[in-house]
């Protein structure tokens, strides 16, 4: 639940815990680095563009890695690359996270087997907290998958660590077959 | 060349070039192969490779003044690699030819010519980058693609790739 579904009570007071606004103003305005390295770039852009609009969710694109919180590994990462990955990686500030779009990132798509200047997926040289399927993903895909970046935030809490809340996240995670069931029934209906 | 074979006008023009070459260098090069797609010929002696690119380029008659394109191929069945070179004449006489180079396998070495066609400069190191051979007098004689510290040339088709990379773990 968001913070504003609390409702503001009179005066415009509102208690909440610091945790929840911490995560509130962290998730509301998450910056990914603005690189791409293949053609799920080009995917990533048109969802920065007008028509996917991702500004409305205050994602924006930073040209600085020390300015940016979310790396979208977008593309495939050759064994060139992937020492530049975690150089960028690095000299991001704490807390960041790393958001892998498409099969090449995830692990080596298409170049698997033959691809032998291919990193078999990012996850190899640098930790990644959601992973995007698809070749390139749609759009829709990667909001979806910047909103699970939003949820893990949202599971955070100071002194928990990452891997807790990877955890939390997975345990409250919803089986997505029985919302697309219901939302199929009330278009047929 | 198949006899009676009635030849497209470009092939013909092709033959043509090569005549002219095959007229000034001789044994140096290989009969004509009036391939409908690819007409070619091949260099048999190596260092007389930059000579006839040189003729090529510069002869009133040839005017190779466009290398198109040069790509690498591994004749492993021939223990040979090799380049193949598509050459134009741009907007002068509009014909255009393939001349094949090969060399031995193992530290095998082709004369380069980048500095008659600079076009060869990158496409030589690409060669070299994927199949091993080196050119001698290259202005710039290295990897081009691959990381400079890179292990084995990966379009052999004998290739395995290497393990690990700076402990990054290579294969899938």
């Amino acid at each position: 639940m968001g913070l504003l579904d609390a409702g503001i009570t009179k005066h415009n007071v509102l208690v909440t815990s610091v945790d929840n606004v911490l995560n509130w103003a962290r998730l509301s305005s998450l910056w990914p680095m603005g690189f791409g390295l293949a053609c799920c770039a080009i995917e990533m852009m048109a969802t920065n563009a007008s028509n996917y609009d991702l500004e409305r969710f205050g994602i924006f694109p930073r040209s600085s890695p020390r300015q940016s919180d979310l790396m979208i590994v977008a593309g495939t990462v050759t064994m060139k690359m992937a020492e530049r990955v975690v150089r960028l990686y690095e000299q991001m500030p704490e807390p960041r996270y790393v958001l892998s779009m498409g099969s090449c990132s995830n692990c080596g798509g298409p170049y698997w087997e033959h691809g032998y200047h291919v990193l078999k997926g990012v996850d190899r040289v640098i930790p990644v907290d959601v992973y995007v399927p698809g070749c390139p993903p749609r759009p829709e895909s990667l909001i979806g998958g910047l909103m699970k970046v939003q949820e893990l935030i949202r599971m955070e809490q100071i002194g928990l660590s990452r891997a807790d809340a990877l955890k939390k996240l997975a345990e409250k995670s919803v089986d997505p077959q029985f919302v697309i069931e219901s939302e199929r029934t009330a278009a047929s209906a | 060349m198949e006899e009676g074979k009635v030849l497209s006008q470009s092939i013909q023009e092709s033959a043509a070039a090569y005549a002219i070459i095959h007229d000034k260098f001789g044994e140096a090069v290989s009969a004509f192969d009036a391939n409908e797609t690819m007409p070619f010929f091949e260099v048999l002696n190596l260092s007389a490779w930059p000579e006839i690119a040189l003729f090529m380029r510069d002869n009133p008659k040839l005017q190779f003044n466009y290398m198109a394109c040069l790509s690498g191929v591994d004749y492993q069945a021939e223990d040979k690699v090799g380049i193949v070179c598509n050459i134009e004449s741009l907007g002068q006489l509009n014909h255009k030819i393939a001349v094949k180079v090969k060399c031995p396998r193992q530290d095998g070495s082709i004369p380069s010519v980048a500095g008659i066609w600079h076009t060869a400069n990158w496409h030589e190191r690409e060669a070299y980058d994927m199949y091993g051979m080196s050119f001698t007098a290259h202005p710039d004689m290295r990897r081009i693609l691959c990381p400079d510290d890179w292990e084995g040339f990966p379009l052999l088709k004998d290739y395995k790739v290497q393990e690990s990379y700076h402990g990054i773990k290579v294969p899938y």
